[in-house]
């Protein structure tokens, strides 16, 4: 049976992300620890979780194309490229600061 | 009065300008003539007798107002008399002369950067003076580049400068890139920002990038060390950290998003301080060590945030990166004849046209249906409130767009929505206006799909929007 803890963590939006999650930059969320099937979640995990769970905006692809973070946003885990960490296979911790940050092109 | 007021104010405008090249034309006479004045002095002060303190050739490798000019930055550490040296054999790219360009520019200028080069093609407007801090009100319709270098000149008269007045494309990137160390990316599209890092990679230029929109600002430093293509040790380019370009209706201007002045100031004047840091650490060619990745950082600004600046880490250079790898398939020849079609790449975001015309009224027709209704009608202003609060027509409600696309501002199925009034009739037509007419199509269908149509109601668009209102009806509305 999927276990019934929760832990802490911190998603951040910037760039104009933030108009997708109710004009709030920082969410302090509680998630489970463990997925459906029993295993420790990922952000991979929680990008499709913010977008059912967190996201109000009809504009999903605005945040997720094609089964992907849309190209033109960054995430950082813990103020480092996800690329560095494994991408969407990194399993999160407790007190993780997830943050999506959409590039800018303006000047 | 008003069209005399107008006509007297043009000319004086007219004036100004013309009185302004004049002074230009005339300092620039007096600059030549005093290079040509200070040369054979440097070159045989021995035999003018005139000079009381004769120089000795070689002596000071600066002239005594260059001492004077840069003293305060040279007596900082790391900087000191190498480090002018190194700013004064260098040249710099800005690539746009706007809201980051601007205060980049007088910056290295200020500094002393030996040569510096600015692109662009546009012309200065006055919508561009709240950000834009070398030109000014006199300077709107002439050409940025030209505005900023004659501010440029009258800040620093020591320096060259090139003005390279028509934007940067694929076919002329490399002939004006070539001729500079370092570039700066001050521009405002994708487009461009994909095209300035390609040919950065390809002739081996470091890049310092800068964004910005609404309170926000990022800052990356790319292709540093620049080391040639195939070469993990240098720095990532644009590429490598946004291998794909967003999609056309995500990228949003600072005319539609709004921009502060002093955010993109903020950004600009970062992007001459890394600048300076690179051309004074000796940093500019890259030593081709070959000692393991660099990875690049982004700076991140945010003037609603504490604290305001975050460092973020980025990758090192992408194994199969399409311009910096040993697979790319990038080559100067490739550029050169037009084979990479950035705005194909990037996407354009196409004016809305999903409306058909039975479901679109003129400004005017719109006008006319106004003064016949009355009451009896509904007009649905589908900007942002910021903007609605600026300026809006009479009787008009704000739904904004952003609103309805959260879907929290459509009702149920069967009920209406919170912001329909009751008392209007459920045959009454509604009008849908936003400030160019692309939103107002999309509103217009979302409106019709929650079935706010039915009874006969007509729900239709005012083609071309506030726009076209200026255009038609009410020249007085102020356009911002």
């Amino acid at each position: 049976m999927a276990s019934t803890e929760d832990i802490s963590i911190i998603v951040e939006f910037t760039g104009g992300l933030e108009m997708l999650f109710s004009d709030e930059r920082k969410h302090k969320l509680s998630v489970p620890a463990k997925d459906s099937k029993g295993e420790a979640i990922t952000v991979g995990w929680l990008v499709e979780y913010l977008c059912e769970e967190v996201m109000k905006d009809t504009r999903k692809e605005m945040f997720v194309l094609d089964g992907h973070v849309r190209p033109g946003i960054l995430v950082l885990i813990n103020d480092a490229d996800w690329e560095l960490e494994g991408e969407a296979t990194y399993t999160l911790q407790p007190n993780d600061n997830i943050l999506f940050v959409s590039t800018l092109h303006g000047g | 009065m008003m069209d005399a007021a107008t006509q007297t104010a043009e000319q004086l405008r007219q004036q100004i300008t013309a009185t302004e090249e004049q002074l230009q034309k005339l300092k620039e006479q007096l600059a030549s003539v005093e290079t040509q004045n200070e040369a054979p002095g440097i070159e045989t002060p021995l035999n003018d007798l005139s000079v009381q303190h004769p120089v000795t050739p070689g002596k000071w490798p600066l002239s005594s107002e260059e001492y004077k000019r840069y003293g305060r930055q040279m007596i900082v550490p790391n900087i000191g008399i190498q480090g002018q040296l190194r700013l004064k054999a260098a040249s710099v790219l800005i690539v746009g002369a706007g809201g980051l360009g601007c205060p980049a520019a007088a910056y290295l200028a200020g500094a002393g950067v030996g040569t510096i080069g600015i692109v662009d093609g546009d012309e200065v407007e006055t919508s561009n003076l709240h950000r834009q801090i070398l030109h000014s009100t006199s300077k709107v319709g002439m050409k940025k580049v030209d505005s900023a270098i004659s501010y440029l000149k009258s800040l620093n008269p020591n320096l060259k400068y090139n003005a390279h007045t028509s934007h940067l494309t694929p076919e002329n990137s490399e002939s004006i890139v070539s001729q500079y160390d370092l570039v700066l990316d001050c521009t405002d599209h994708p487009t461009s920002r994909y095209l300035i890092s390609d040919i950065c990679v390809l002739l081996q230029k470091p890049l310092v990038s800068a964004s910005a929109l609404r309170t926000d600002g990022q800052l990356i430093v790319l292709n540093s060390p620049s080391l040639p293509p195939g070469n993990e040790a240098g720095g990532p380019c644009y590429r490598c950290v946004f291998p794909k370009p967003p999609p056309a209706e995500s990228v949003v201007s600072c005319g539609d998003g709004g921009i502060l002045g002093p955010v993109v100031g903020v950004m600009g004047v970062l992007q001459a301080l890394e600048a300076i840091k690179l051309i004074a650490g000796g940093k500019l060619k890259a030593e081709g060590s070959g000692e393991g990745k660099t990875d690049a950082s982004m700076l991140l600004f945010s003037a609603n945030s504490n604290p305001p600046f975050r460092s973020l880490r980025l990758r090192s250079r992408r194994p199969k990166c399409f311009a910096c790898s040993a697979a790319a398939g990038l080559s100067l020849e490739s550029l050169a004849s037009g084979s990479l079609d950035y705005l194909l790449f990037c996407g354009v975001n196409a004016p809305v046209s999903i409306l058909g015309p039975e479901e679109r009224v003129e400004a005017r027709e719109y006008e006319t249906i106004r003064k016949e209704k009355g009451a009896g009608h509904l007009l649905v202003d589908t900007r942002e409130k910021v903007q609605f609060d600026i300026c809006n027509i009479e009787g008009s409600i704000n739904v904004p767009i952003s609103t309805l696309q959260g879907n929290r501002a459509l009702a149920a199925e069967g009920e209406l929505p919170s912001w329909l009034p009751e008392t209007l009739p459920p045959d009454s037509p509604i009008y849908v206006v936003c400030r160019l007419g692309n939103d107002s199509q999309v509103v217009t269908r979302k409106l019709k799909e929650s079935g706010l149509d039915k009874n006969g109601r007509y729900i239709g668009d005012i083609k071309g929007g506030l726009k076209a209102w200026k255009q038609q009806v009410d020249s007085s509305w102020p356009e911002y």
